[in-house]
């Protein structure tokens, strides 16, 4: 059994399918990777994962346990946590304040919320920034603060929804060590990504979305070669 | 020394009735320590968990019905109101909560408005319960006002201590997190429905003690005063607005400025009745040039300040 199951989900919003019939696993300890041109439907399929949908058809389990239809601050201590393609840090707060509201959800006291979350600042390489408003914080810590704040809720499968969008070389950098990092502490992760050399290196496995629905799934060699993958995405890619 | 600046203030005010100042002058420190009591509680709901009420008239109105009709009705002492108001403002607010809590933005502010008014209209033809807007006149306890300012005085410690650990707490946390993006909070296991109706009954129940005071302290209450939407709700707001939204000493900052600021545009001559024109005047400056209120933006003030002291 997977540990995420997607089940034949569908969503519609009014009468455009956004999502039709979407079924596949992520594995324990995987890095699954969603990919597909713009308005494909991957960050839909995150908010019906993370319950902010519901879906009009099919279920998604959690450790075999039905998650679809929970609210999504359920689902979060059940062991999934994502982060937001448009990133929503708490602005108004530090970047150590907002990693502790969300290391509350396990911890029992505030001292042991605030260790957690100066562990996961020093994960992340944001110690240095730990005092300032997260409003003031450049877009690449902005993204790896939204890395930390859901790891401060102590997941079991994380979804990254482009956490590498607009990074300048050197972040990528980081940003990909730290993945690499979260899978070793067994985290399984689902990414949503568009940088097809990040895609490349780090997934397992690859689902391809192109108008809501799957239209294939398999290793980053096999998905590579795709004739179906290829003119939906990778061949636009190329030519832009 | 930080730390023992509320405690210093405290002991000050406390020295305070002995100092042999004028009965009008202890009515208005009176009327401060209760303004402040009412900011402190609304900066919960509106300043900490960003959820802005135009409505807490409902609370304050309702805690000074209670003190004044156990008294009336059934001959207790009015100070029971306080007890009694605990039950009756929580059920109200839990009830208000269902309704108005899962509205956002303007939809939340609107619904509170409107539940507001709800209640003054209730007061005010529920005669048999209220006597309408006859209103309820009850025996004071005191002719003498240092007992009402020690009550008061103890009342705001008490409200300034629960929101220092509240705020310090993972409720505050919740509650900050919960006005800066609901949707992050929700889906990093916060349960946002959950903690903004705690926000909410808190802060209404330290409103309605704030309002079985005034019944007991003022002695006679109608709808039109109690439920008041200008002189209640709003001011609520302004006093912490003007002193600072989600800080410890913005509520009781604003409360001193807009209780002094009253007493003076009412006692000048032509434009006296004007002074709720005024008092929006002074609101939009205020949101313009100090968002942050006289406390929060201290720096900004200091600044100011300091310029032209240095010009002059």
């Amino acid at each position: 059994m997977a540990l995420l199951e997607v089940d034949k989900i569908s969503m519609f919003f009014g009468g455009l399918a956004a999502l039709s019939n979407i079924s596949y696993g992520v594995e324990k300890g995987e890095i699954l990777a969603l990919i597909g041109p713009n308005g494909a439907g991957k960050t839909t399929l995150f908010n019906v994962v993370n319950g902010f949908y519901k879906p009009s058809r099919g279920e998604v389990r959690f450790n075999g346990r039905r998650i679809s239809g929970l609210k999504p601050h359920q689902i979060c201590a059940l062991g999934v946590a994502r982060t937001f393609q448009v990133v929503k840090p708490l602005q108004r707060m530090s970047v150590l304040d907002n990693v502790i509201a969300s290391a509350f959800l396990r911890a029992k006291t505030k001292a042991g919320a605030e260790r957690r979350a100066m562990a996961i600042l020093e994960f992340t390489g944001l110690t240095e920034d730990k005092d300032v408003l997260s409003k003031g914080l450049p877009l690449g810590k902005r993204k790896r603060l939204e890395i930390a704040r859901a790891l401060a809720t102590e997941p079991e499968l994380i979804l990254l929804d482009e956490s590498f969008a607009g990074l300048n070389p050197a972040e990528l950098d980081v940003s990909i060590e730290i993945i690499k990092e979260i899978k070793k502490k067994g985290i399984t992760i689902m990414i949503i990504e568009h940088h097809m050399k990040v895609i490349m290196s780090i997934s397992d496995r690859i689902v391809v979305l192109n108008y809501g629905q799957k239209i294939a799934e398999g290793s980053p060699v096999e998905i590579s070669a795709n004739p179906l993958v290829v003119e939906a995405y990778l061949g636009e890619a190329e030519g832009a | 020394m930080k730390r023992f600046i509320p405690l210093i203030v405290l002991a000050l005010l406390a020295v305070l009735p002995f100092l042999g100042l004028s009965s009008y002058v202890m009515h208005l420190f009176i009327l401060v320590v209760m303004w402040s009591v009412s900011g402190m509680a609304w900066n919960l709901l509106g300043g900490y968990c960003g959820q802005v009420s135009f409505g807490h008239a409902a609370f304050f109105g309702l805690g000074a019905y209670c003190a004044g009709l156990v008294s009336f009705h059934l001959g207790l002492s009015p100070w029971w109101g306080f007890l009694v108001s605990v039950p009756f403002v929580a059920v109200t607010a839990l009830i208000m909560g269902l309704i108005v809590l899962r509205l956002r933005g303007p939809y939340f502010v609107l619904a509170t408005l409107a539940l507001g008014e709800i209640m003054r209209i209730t007061a005010e033809n529920l005669t048999t319960l209220t006597q309408g807007n006859l209103g309820i006149m009850i025996q004071r306890t005191w002719v003498e006002k240092t007992a009402y300012y020690y009550i008061i005085l103890a009342l705001a410690a008490l409200t300034f201590a629960a929101i220092k650990v509240l705020a310090e707490s993972r409720w505050g946390y919740y509650f900050v997190a919960i006005r800066e993006d609901q949707d992050a909070a929700e889906s990093l296991g916060i349960n946002t429905t959950l903690y903004k109706t705690i926000a909410l009954a808190v802060s209404a129940v330290f409103t309605g003690f704030s309002g079985a005071f005034y019944m007991n302290y003022m002695g006679y209450i109608d709808p039109q005063v109690v439920f008041s939407l200008g002189d209640i709700s709003i001011l609520t707001i302004m006093v912490v607005m003007v002193g600072g939204v989600a800080t410890y000493w913005g509520p009781i900052v604003g409360a001193v400025i807009m209780v002094l600021l009253a007493e003076v545009i009412r006692s000048l001559p032509y434009i006296g009745t004007a002074y709720q024109t005024l008092f929006g005047v002074l609101l939009i400056v205020i949101i313009i040039y100090l968002p942050n209120g006289l406390v929060g933006d201290r720096e900004k003030l200091a600044r100011l300040f300091g310029k032209k002291g240095a010009a002059a």
